[in-house]
């Protein structure tokens, strides 16, 4: 049985099933209706489930439940220091660490970290300060923390992409972070403001398990992937139908593979040609096959955002979900062989989180 | 004292109660005081800024005020979700 925790606009949508049967999952309930659930998850730790959520009325809130039909909590925690000149605006992510604690991105720009399961949770300052003392640009959709990518074995190693502020790594559990953006073009930007310029729009980085110096990212107009641990990137685009797009995600099992959802650019946000078509890579993105099998092939004009799409698993069992913002999820039990349609008519899917 | 009368989600974070006696000169002093008497408030009302969330609105004996509207004792605050908070 896998449970699928869908973010959306008007709540959690918690489903669950079996990718074998090909068959629509059920809901198994449905939480914080009518609120925009940005981001869930289930903490492999303490099989706590997470989630934030942006009420419009009372600002970001992450909650915690041990049963998400049952009472959830309010973590702690979860703000800037009061007298900030801004305000948190969103949580967009939270991550397991490598080391037992949990990792929160938002805007604007911000990290934090629970070391209590989520319960309560503490400001990155060396980050913020950063973002103080920079002139940090937002994206469309906000400064947004978007990524948040533990290295395996070393809790004290973080890698971090923002939106529109580029990629930043701390060696030393977030005493200190640098920037990793060599080789990334922001063909957003003029030409003579290209170089040395940190407004670079990542939109979804992930790191290969089994070699993690290896990283791929998906940017605003762009694929890359880094061999040095995200110090520097080179363009693999070639070969996708557009390299523009939001999430991206990776076989566990395979250093080489990663799995992209293009959309047609910045200026009209919907996949290609009304086909939804996943593209993956197994070559560490010297080519690209589209994955289309059971899935919309003609006037399907979808859009998936940055996290709306995951895994659970690896290798020839690797389970592959996506959710769009028309309120259909779909989901492959093969690697991206075959798809078949897990939910639709949902709210606008923000979040997808698989566990397996 | 000014009568600060809470709805929703607010009403149960300060105990359940719909309305609280709660001192102060102008209503974000009104708001921070009540959230010293319920910190379960914190951050829902007032963001780390002390600005009143842009989509709440306080009314200050029936008109609509601001962090810095005076509040005299016997004041009555509505503390409400505006129309403009859901899509």
């Amino acid at each position: 049985m896998t449970e699928l925790l869908v973010g959306s606009k008007k709540g959690l949508i918690v489903l669950e099933g079996d990718p074998g049967a090909g068959e629509p999952f059920a809901v198994r309930c449905r939480a914080f209706p009518g609120e925009p659930v940005d981001f869930a998850m289930r903490d492999p730790a303490s099989r706590r489930i997470l989630a934030t959520v942006t009420s419009p009325f009372y600002g970001p809130k992450i909650w915690f439940a041990d049963d998400p039909a049952g009472e959830w909590t309010q973590a702690e925690g979860v703000a800037l220091p009061e007298g900030s000149e801004e305000a948190l605006e969103r949580i967009w992510v939270i991550v397991a660490g490598d080391g037992g604690s949990l990792y929160a991105g938002g805007d604007p720009g911000v990290l934090f970290e629970s070391r209590d399961g989520g319960q309560s949770w503490e400001l990155n300052r060396a980050l913020r300060q950063r973002r103080v003392d920079e002139d940090w640009q937002p994206g469309g959709g906000g400064l947004c923390l978007h990524s948040i990518v533990p290295w395996p074995g070393e809790p004290d190693r973080l890698s971090l992409a923002v939106s529109a502020a580029g990629v930043w790594h701390t060696d030393d559990h977030g005493e200190t972070w640098s920037q990793g953006n060599r080789g990334i073009l922001a063909r957003y930007l003029p030409e003579e403001a290209r170089e040395g310029s940190s407004q670079l729009c990542v939109h979804r980085m992930e790191r290969a398990a089994r070699r993690p110096e290896r990283m791929f990212i998906q940017f605003h107009g762009g694929v890359y992937r880094s061999d040095d641990a995200g110090r520097s990137w080179s363009a693999i685009g070639e070969g996708l139908p557009s390299d523009f797009g939001f999430p991206l995600t990776t076989d566990p099992s395979d250093p080489d593979s990663a799995y992209v959802i293009p959309l047609r650019g910045d200026f009209d946000r919907v996949m290609p040609d009304g086909q939804v078509r996943v593209y993956e890579t197994r070559d560490g993105g010297a080519s690209w096959t589209p994955r289309g099998e059971g899935l919309p092939d003609h006037q399907a004009y979808l859009t998936v955002l940055r996290r709306a799409f995951d895994r659970a698993g690896e290798g020839e069992g690797l389970q592959l979900y996506f959710g769009a913002t028309s309120g259909d999820v779909f989901g492959s039990g093969d690697a991206g062989e075959s798809w078949f349609t897990a939910a639709s008519r949902l709210p606008p899917v923000f979040s997808v989180t698989a566990t397996a | 004292m000014a009568l600060v009368c809470l709805h929703g989600p607010l009403r149960e974070l300060a105990g359940g109660r719909a309305t609280q006696q709660v001192s102060g000169a102008d209503v974000q002093t009104v708001l921070r005081g009540l959230e010293d008497l319920h910190p379960s408030v914190c951050g829902w009302i007032l963001d780390e800024r002390g600005t009143i969330r842009r989509h709440i609105n306080v009314f200050v004996n029936g008109e609509r005020g601001g962090e810095g509207t005076s509040v005299s004792a016997g004041d009555r605050l509505e503390v409400l979700p505006a129309i403009t908070g859901g899509t």
